[in-house]
């Protein structure tokens, strides 16, 4: 059983007991703790269910690496399923339950499993539930999906906040163990800046454990020396608690800050994302011991050995009272001893190693039964460990003595933490008398200049010896500081390997294991992955390692190789007849351990999730029941309902009041841009479909904009406002758009022309005064404008002002009505508004929205960007014809306009629909054909683009694109509905009103 | 995240801030080509494994256009340079063979 130890713990407060419930059960820990140490030393050893199998599982090791102890923390807003316990600060309060079992994790339905298992080997998905097809969709996948997984994800919305910081550093140093220390203290004495990060809560990693003496001091003296001369500096900023999670292209850095997880009532972010640049980083990131292959590896109580050494020292927790080391290289002796000094039992040391290692003889000194050249050939006990089976490591597994036993510790060596090295391309080499993968200098991350922004150092780098790696820090951050002022010259030194901590690689333990024992090998503990499952998948022909990762699933999810790539590479490349390095390495992708959805969306939610823009008129809108509607970034009112009105009757009721008397419409959305210089006219020629530079002054004139494509992109009218002046109207949705089209083209195309553009959209409020009331309604409020008639006409602009305030006023109609388009500066926008409904309170005025804007224009046969044209339409098939200049060589469009496609008489073309019942015709409806295509398709002839009800003649009227429709009036259409059944409709001409243009002509 | 320096305003501006416009130093075919030049002009664009040519806008920055050097494989930045150009200028063309002598435009 796993308990806490009388003394020891230099983590931990024992003057500070914290209380924190697991599936509902009160246990308590001190201050400091983590927890995984407190359930621990609550003889919590069965944590979690596995993942495929559901077999019982406990803590193994004390890191970021833990595959096994994931718990789902907190709960409703709060709740944060997949939490590894081992990276879990105690609080006072916390709450957690364990994951994938039922209905217990006790007593669990789905181990099962576990005594399938030899059914259910790598690959068994795509084997096993392949027939009948349809199954797969109504009864093996939602079964499978109940039956696996982890935690489950959390209901309701996050409670808390994140936030994102930008950072800009000379020096960013990923990892504050000694070496991180000593690389970020080399550099930043040179005065550059520098980012000290540290993932866990405590600086100094794993060297006060392993006692390691550091300039003739203790780890600890020498590790609060270091840090208390780094605070005092005012280039070094340090972070705790926070994770490099990344690396990017050209120095970009993504790091993790967990500010709240472990305070109970925080106020303010929960977690921070930093987005770095940084001129240089240093991965100081230490390394992950690799488990050992032999049998039951998994039982609870099984644990790395640096871990069993981890929680002794740090939390004063034994993981068991008599524990049994098994390791195939000297540093597994530290936890021997380590176990020894705390008073507990080492039943053995089971040593792989023929020979043993140069502590063998210390710990036989010390008591302690050490059996070289053995292999542990299969843990006994379920939910705790038992005792172990001993036999010899190039056997096959036959016991030759049971010894009992709580707890396992194992090592199987180490291996350098790559990760952040290879995100953005640092390559590996495989280092054969380390028996590990590290970062090979010579083919590091390179960043815009092509040289090297990445430096590893310390174990990261291979440097696994104290004395080596506290050098290579050293070197790290001189070489770190060097290249971030320019000189590349300064070379990395490739750590010299220390034969003292080599070991021999043991990739199964026993050697020669049957399929019994190797079926029960974990390779992959979270996954559920085994050594018989990766021999399967070689033995089916996976020999690329990206494949065999793939199909058995090992080292994916939260492991990204942590704990089980190389022993699986081992156990591939073996099975395959290969050298590890041929077999190579799966790709470590960011980030390093699982981040907060919060935490990537930071800021960005509610309100905050994207601007929205405000017309100068938007709070009126608000305060008189605007039913809105997005429109790009803006916020349009779609209709203003009265009480008692649907937005259908709110909407026809604005339409009518528009025909008969007047209505306003904040039109102030509308894209505006100036286009001015001498070869302003050669420009706008080139813009627009039609002639611009020929016209007047005073004067206006719609017009059509196509992509070089030749499809139309938008349209609008221009005003000429002086000798060298246009002002553009775009759709609301284009200004921005169209506005980058024209500087792409000025900039990169006509750059000799003299012609300068600005987007004046939000300078100027617009506002529509529309029907038969209009002028009669502006002359009321007063204006140095003759607005009649004949001094006013239709298509043309003049300038002066009304009701007092400077105003442009353009004669054009959207609507088929009378209509005056009146734009002032921005600022006096709401004072017009005001005084036009003031004006028109007598004749009814009445405010109207988009939609009334789209059914007046549909009643008129008038297209709009979006819904007659979708980027595959050309002016020709709206029959704009008149609005292409036949006249000019040149305009953006023209040459893509002849090409044989788009002068295809069989191209559907615009035309009016009505239905025969009078009904709305569905939108996007397609027009059916008798017989299929060759997809099996039914044939179509055409489809609606707009289709609204008509309150002016009181029927449902479309618009679509049909084959060669302006040549089928009168033809009847069948159009699919979906439901199945069918509508008719008749081809007519698109304008359904006033087609001579009587009333916009008054 | 790429780091490119805007040659019009002198910033080294994040990729956050620019709108990428695709390959460089396109010969447009207007009215009057034939169809294989509008084709090549309009639809078809090299993808190399090495050093390419292409468009950068500094939208969210200046507004301006200009063109970059950068080598697709690694990410490395030849040059950036004036968007008012029909080819590379042959300082950026001797930068890049500095940095890449096998390299042939």
């Amino acid at each position: 059983m796993s308990i806490r130890l009388a003394t020891g713990g230099r983590l931990i407060d024992r003057t500070k007991p914290l209380d924190f419930t697991f599936d509902g059960k009160r246990m308590s820990g001190f201050a400091g703790d983590t927890l995984a140490s407190a359930l621990l030393a609550g003889d919590r050893m069965l944590v979690g269910r596995s993942f495929k199998y559901h077999r019982p599982r406990g803590v193994i090791a004390s890191g970021a690496e833990e595959p096994n102890g994931l718990v789902t923390l907190g709960n409703g807003g709060r709740a944060e399923p997949n939490q590894r316990v081992t990276t879990t600060e105690l609080f006072d309060g916390l709450t957690c339950v364990s994951q994938n079992r039922w209905p217990s994790l006790d007593h669990d339905i789905g181990a099962v499993n576990s005594v399938l298992s030899r059914f259910l080997p790598a690959g068994f998905y795509y084997k096993m539930f392949m027939h009948p097809r349809s199954f797969w969709k109504h009864v093996y996948e939602p079964v499978i999906r109940a039956a696996a997984g982890l935690g489950r994800p959390p209901e309701g919305p996050d409670a808390d906040t994140y936030e994102h910081l930008h950072a800009h550093v000379d020096v960013a140093v990923v990892g504050g163990g000694i070496v991180g220390l000593r690389a970020a203290l080399t550099a930043a004495q040179s005065g550059l800046r520098v980012m000290l990060m540290e993932q866990t809560a405590h600086w100094g990693g794993r060297a006060p454990v392993d006692g390691d003496r550091i300039d003739g001091q203790g780890a600890d003296a020498w590790i609060a020396a270091t840090i208390a001369q780094l605070e005092k500096m005012g280039n070094v900023t340090l972070r705790l608690r926070c994770m490099g999670a990344g690396v990017y292209d050209h120095g970009s850095l993504l790091a993790y800050e967990r500010l709240g997880d472990h305070l109970p009532h925080h106020k303010g972010p929960r977690h921070r994302l930093w987005r770095i640049r940084a001129r240089q980083i240093v991965t100081a990131t230490g390394a992950i011991e690799r488990p050992l292959s032999f049998a039951c590896n998994d039982v609870p109580g099984v644990m790395l050995a640096s871990a069993v050494r981890d929680y002794i020292v740090n939390f004063g927790v034994a993981a068991g009272d008599a524990v049994v080391v098994v390791t195939n290289n000297d540093d597994a002796y530290r936890t021997a001893f380590a176990v020894k000094e705390a008073g507990l039992d080492v039943p053995a040391i089971i040593d792989a190693r023929a020979a043993g290692g140069a502590l063998s003889e210390t710990a036989r000194a010390m008591g302690i039964r050490v059996e070289t050249g053995k292999a542990i050939a299969k843990v006994l006990g379920g939910k705790r460990v038992t005792g172990v089976a001993l036999c010899a490591q190039d056997g096959d597994g036959t016991a030759i003595e049971e010894i009992p036993c709580t707890a396992v510790a194992m090592s199987g060596g180490w291996s350098p933490v790559v990760h952040l090295w290879s995100h953005c391309g640092g390559k590996l080499t495989w280092d054969e008398a380390q028996a590990h993968f590290r970062p090979d200098p010579s083919h590091a991350p390179t960043g815009q200049d092509g040289q090297p922004f990445v430096v590893t150092a310390g174990a990261a780098s291979g440097a696994l010896s104290a004395d080596a790696a506290l050098a290579d820090g050293d070197a790290a951050g001189r070489i770190a500081a060097a290249r971030a002022q320019g000189d590349h010259d300064t070379v990395a030194d490739v750590p010299a390997p220390d034969p003292g901590t080599a070991p021999t690689p043991v990739w199964v333990m026993p050697r020669n294991a049957g399929d019994r024992l190797r079926a029960k090998m974990w390779l992959d503990f979270q996954n559920d992955v085994k050594v018989s499952d990766v021999q399967l998948a070689a033995q089916e022909g996976y020999e690329s390692v990206e494949h065999t990762k793939r199909y058995t699933t090992i080292g994916m999810a939260t492991d990204q190789g942590k704990l089980s790539n190389i022993n699986g590479l081992a156990v591939l490349s073996q099975s395959l007849g290969k050298n590890i390095p041929q077999v190579g390495t799966t790709t470590f992708r960011p980030p390093y351990t699982p981040i907060s959805m919060g935490a990537i969306a930071g800021e960005a939610r509610g309100d905050l999730f994207q601007p929205l823009r405000r017309t100068p008129i938007h709070d009126w809108h608000d305060a008189n029941n605007a039913h809105w509607e997005p429109v790009g970034h803006w916020r349009r009112p779609y209709c203003y309902p009265r009480p008692g009105e649907t937005i259908g009757d709110a909407v026809n009721r604005e339409v009518l009041a528009v025909r008969k008397g007047v209505g306003l419409l904040d039109a102030s959305t509308l894209g505006k841009i100036l286009v001015k210089g001498p070869d302003a006219g050669r420009f706008m020629d080139m813009m627009y479909t039609n002639m611009m530079s020929n016209l007047a002054v005073g004067k206006c004139r719609y017009g059509l904009m196509c992509s070089e494509n030749g499809f139309l992109m938008d349209d609008g009218v221009v005003a000429r406002l002086s000798d060298d002046t246009w002002l553009c109207h775009t759709t609301t949705g284009g200004a921005d758009h169209i506005h980058a089209h024209m500087e792409e083209w000025l900039q990169t195309e006509w750059w000799d022309w003299q012609v300068y553009t600005a987007n004046l959209t939000e300078h100027y409020a617009q506002i529509a005064v529309v029907g038969p009331k209009a002028r009669e309604i502006l002359q009321s409020l007063g204006s140095d404008i003759d607005l009649g008639r004949d001094a006013l006409p239709f298509m043309q602009w003049r300038e002066g002002t009304l009701a007092g305030i400077p105003t442009r006023v353009f004669r054009i109609s959207f609507s088929g009505e009378l209509s005056f388009e009146i734009a002032v500066a921005a600022g006096q926008g709401r004072a017009l508004w005001d005084r036009l409904l003031e004006a028109g309170q007598g004749q009814g005025i009445t405010p109207y929205g988009t939609e009334a804007l789209h059914v007046l224009r549909a009643e008129k046969g008038f297209i709009m960007i979006g819904d007659e044209t979708d980027g595959t339409v050309i002016p020709q098939d709206l029959n704009l014809n008149w609005a292409i200049s036949k006249k000019k060589d040149d305009f953006i469009g023209k040459r893509a306009q002849e090409r044989s496609h788009m002068t295809d008489p069989a191209r559907w073309k615009l035309v009016g629909l009505e239905t025969t019942d009078g009904s709305v015709l569905p939108d996007g409806a397609y027009a059916t054909r008798e017989g299929l295509n060759a997809n099996g398709q039914r044939n179509t002839e055409g489809r609606v683009t707009s289709t609204y009800y008509s309150p002016t003649l009181k029927r449902g009227i479309a618009m679509g694109l049909v084959h060669a429709g302006p040549d089928r009036m009168g033809e009847m259409l069948r159009f699919a509905k979906v439901d199945g059944t069918a509508v008719h409709a008749r081809v007519c001409d698109p304008v359904f009103y006033d087609k001579e243009g009587k009333q916009q002509d008054v | 995240m790429l780091i490119l320096t805007c040659p019009n305003c002198g910033i080294a501006a994040d990729e956050t801030e620019l709108s990428p416009g695709g390959q460089a130093h396109l010969k447009r075919f207007g009215p009057g080509s034939d169809d294989s030049d509008f084709e090549g002009y309009l639809f078809l664009r090299d993808n190399p494994r090495g050093v390419h040519f292409e468009r950068w806008r500094h939208a969210m920055g200046c507004g301006k256009w200009f063109h970059a050097a950068r080598c697709t494989v690694t990410n490395e930045v030849f040059a950036t340079y004036s968007a008012q150009t029909s080819e590379p200028p042959q300082d950026v063309l001797d930068r890049i063979t500095a940095r890449r002598p096998d390299w042939q435009s």
